[in-house]
């Protein structure tokens, strides 16, 4: 490593499968990441924890580029994402290479967002098929196991309008597996559940943690972060307040923010 | 915790009130109605059968000349067909053009729906039945300025692989297809825009994340939901679009539908069953096309119920 390129954050040896430094971002002067740093091993699965406007799901969709990042590099597997680091100068991505890298990342989002004019089974095999150029019959194979393994194996022809909206949410996990990514980034995928819905989603999650998927989850789901994080990262303001073990970050946090959130989260979750 | 409160009570209880069997409510008023639009639909059949004027035979007749029939199939349903081609397929295009991050792309396609909306159809088909004089040496495909450029080189010839006779290209059914379809592009560019954001903003991210590239998601997700917003004011273009035919007159082309029954009328004398004719053949042409529009309805709602919230509901389903 050239002095040069050591003033720059570079991307260490041993790679984590996502490594993030020093990640900014601001939405017309008002900044929403203020430096945050995120390390991920491979199966590990992070949850990403705090109130709203922390900058929890902003960071998330730094992550697969559907934002871009002000400052900061964030690097995927070992890949810059969104720049091609030439000789220590930047140079942003075209769209199209940036599609590329995303193919890697499945995310699923807090409203779904299935293609309602296609059936379940059409949602999965939509990416497979367009993007990776697999054949009608490949995809479609792939997608029946797929919705078999999320438990919807009889819905394939249903449309997303005919589903609740737990079942339309592990389609769309559904969909995100089926470009075999390395990653998984679930933005609030039970908030706009009905409470009686969340558990069959987060059984599926946590199903895909066992199988050893590396996960990035925004959630306020404490009992799952509790049991299926290997690590809880606190959010606050833009900033990593805390980070560590879940027993620790829950069981003994060390800041005043995380225990005020904690606190409040619980005498919500108890006297809802 | 409500769900205990609502469970039903055992439907034995005798003192309980059973179904419902009430006196429905009376509608006088639709009875006067109906009397009254009986006496209007019979006045109307008499007219249609005993006045004289509308002179059934001749109408008939008419409608069956071999120069009508081809003014209504070439003139009427082929021109509006492929206007419609050329307005749909330029208006889509105009459309994302439009809303692209490229600042150039969108101000071509913003002028061009600017020059072709503050026409007047009826003049725009004149003039291109005009624009031959601009090109008196016909419309080359080669090399821009290829003249100054021989010229510089100092060279001879030219370098034009193919040309066109421009007198011939603006007349008759082309320079109609042309201006009615350039037009149409313009109005059809507002409509798509519109369809193109009705499309909420989640389901181009969701396609963005799956690794497609804009033009996939444009084409398998954005655009196919932007139909069922595009297709109902499409449908009402075409019905427009058929009866703006009758405005090639104008370029001209004298085999159009209309021009065709009037030269039959002038010969006979007799106006007013031209119009007649002309009428029912829009009538029909109109009713088929609402038929077709439908069908398309149908085809680009999948997916979508009637009451169509997008997310959380379940439909009838149930949970897991």
């Amino acid at each position: 490593m050239t002095a040069a390129a050591a003033a720059e954050p570079a991307q260490p040896v041993a790679q984590p499968l996502v490594h993030a430094v020093n990640v900014t971002k601001s939405f017309h002067h008002n900044e929403v990441l203020k430096g945050i740093d995120l390390d991920v091993d491979r199966g590990q699965v992070v949850c990403l924890l705090g109130p709203s406007g922390s900058g929890k799901t902003t960071f998330l969709r730094c992550i697969n580029q559907l934002e871009s990042i002000d400052g900061g590099r964030i690097w995927v597997d070992g890949d810059l994402m969104g720049y091609a680091d030439r000789d220590g100068k930047l140079y942003r991505l075209k769209n199209k290479e940036i599609a590329a890298q995303r193919r890697e990342i499945g995310m699923v989002f807090q409203r779904f967002n299935l293609f309602p004019h296609m059936t379940a089974i059409g949602n999965v095999a939509e990416a497979p098929i367009q993007v990776r150029g697999e054949s009608k019959k490949t995809a479609r194979a792939r997608a029946q196991e797929l919705l078999d393994r999320v438990g919807l194996g009889d819905r394939c022809t249903s449309y997303p309008a005919q589903l609740s909206g737990g079942q339309q949410q592990r389609v769309a996990i559904a969909r995100a597996l089926a470009m075999q990514p390395k990653l998984m980034l679930f933005d609030e995928p039970t908030s706009a559940l009905d409470p009686e819905l969340v558990g069959e989603v987060l059984a599926v999650m946590r199903e895909l943690a066992e199988d050893g998927m590396t996960m990035i989850v925004v959630t306020h789901e404490m009992e799952f972060a509790r049991e299926v994080a290997d690590t809880v990262v606190f959010m606050d303001a833009g900033v990593v307040v805390e980070s560590g073990r879940p027993a620790d970050v829950l069981g003994n946090p060390q800041h005043q923010r995380t225990k005020t959130f904690l606190t409040r989260l619980r005498s919500e979750h108890e006297h809802p | 915790m409500s769900t205990d409160t609502d469970i039903r009570p055992a439907a034995s209880d005798a003192d309980r009130p059973g179904a419902i069997k009430a006196v429905p409510v009376r509608h006088p008023g639709r009875w006067v109605a109906i009397a009254i639009i009986a006496v209007l639909v019979a006045m109307l059949v008499h007219l249609l059968v005993t006045n004289k004027a509308f002179d059934w035979d001749f109408v008939f007749q008419a409608m069956n000349q071999k120069p009508v029939i081809n003014g209504f199939l070439k003139g009427t349903l082929l021109v509006t067909a492929l206007s419609m081609v050329v307005g749909v397929v330029g208006g889509v295009i105009l459309a994302v053009m439009r809303l692209s991050d490229n600042p150039i792309l969108s101000g071509v396609a913003w002028v061009f729906t600017w020059f072709f909306r503050s026409i007047p159809r009826y003049i725009l088909l004149f003039t291109m039945g005009t624009l031959g004089i601009l090109f008196q040496q016909g419309i080359s495909f080669g090399v821009p300025f290829d003249w100054k450029i021989i010229d510089w080189l100092g060279l001879s010839g030219d370098w034009r692989f193919y040309t066109l006779d421009a007198n011939q290209l603006f007349t008759g059914l082309v320079a109609g297809v042309i201006g009615l379809g350039l037009s149409e592009a313009a109005y059809m560019a507002e409509i798509a825009r519109a369809g193109i954001l009705s499309v909420d903003k989640g389901q181009a991210e969701a396609a963005q994340a799956l690794g497609m590239s804009s033009g996939k998601v444009m084409r398998r997700v954005v655009l196919p939901q932007a139909m069922r917003v595009i297709v109902p004011p499409t449908g009402n273009e075409t019905i427009a679009m058929l009866k703006d035919t009758s405005l090639l007159l104008a370029v001209p082309v004298l085999g159009e539908l209309f021009y065709q029954l009037q030269s039959i009328g002038s010969t006979y004398y007799k106006t007013f069953p031209i119009a007649v004719a002309a009428t029912l053949y829009y009538l029909a042409a109109t009713s088929v096309l609402m038929v077709g529009q439908y069908f398309l309805e149908r085809h680009f709602g999948r997916g979508f119920g009637t009451q169509a919230p997008r997310a959380a509901r379940p439909a009838g389903a149930g949970g897991a």
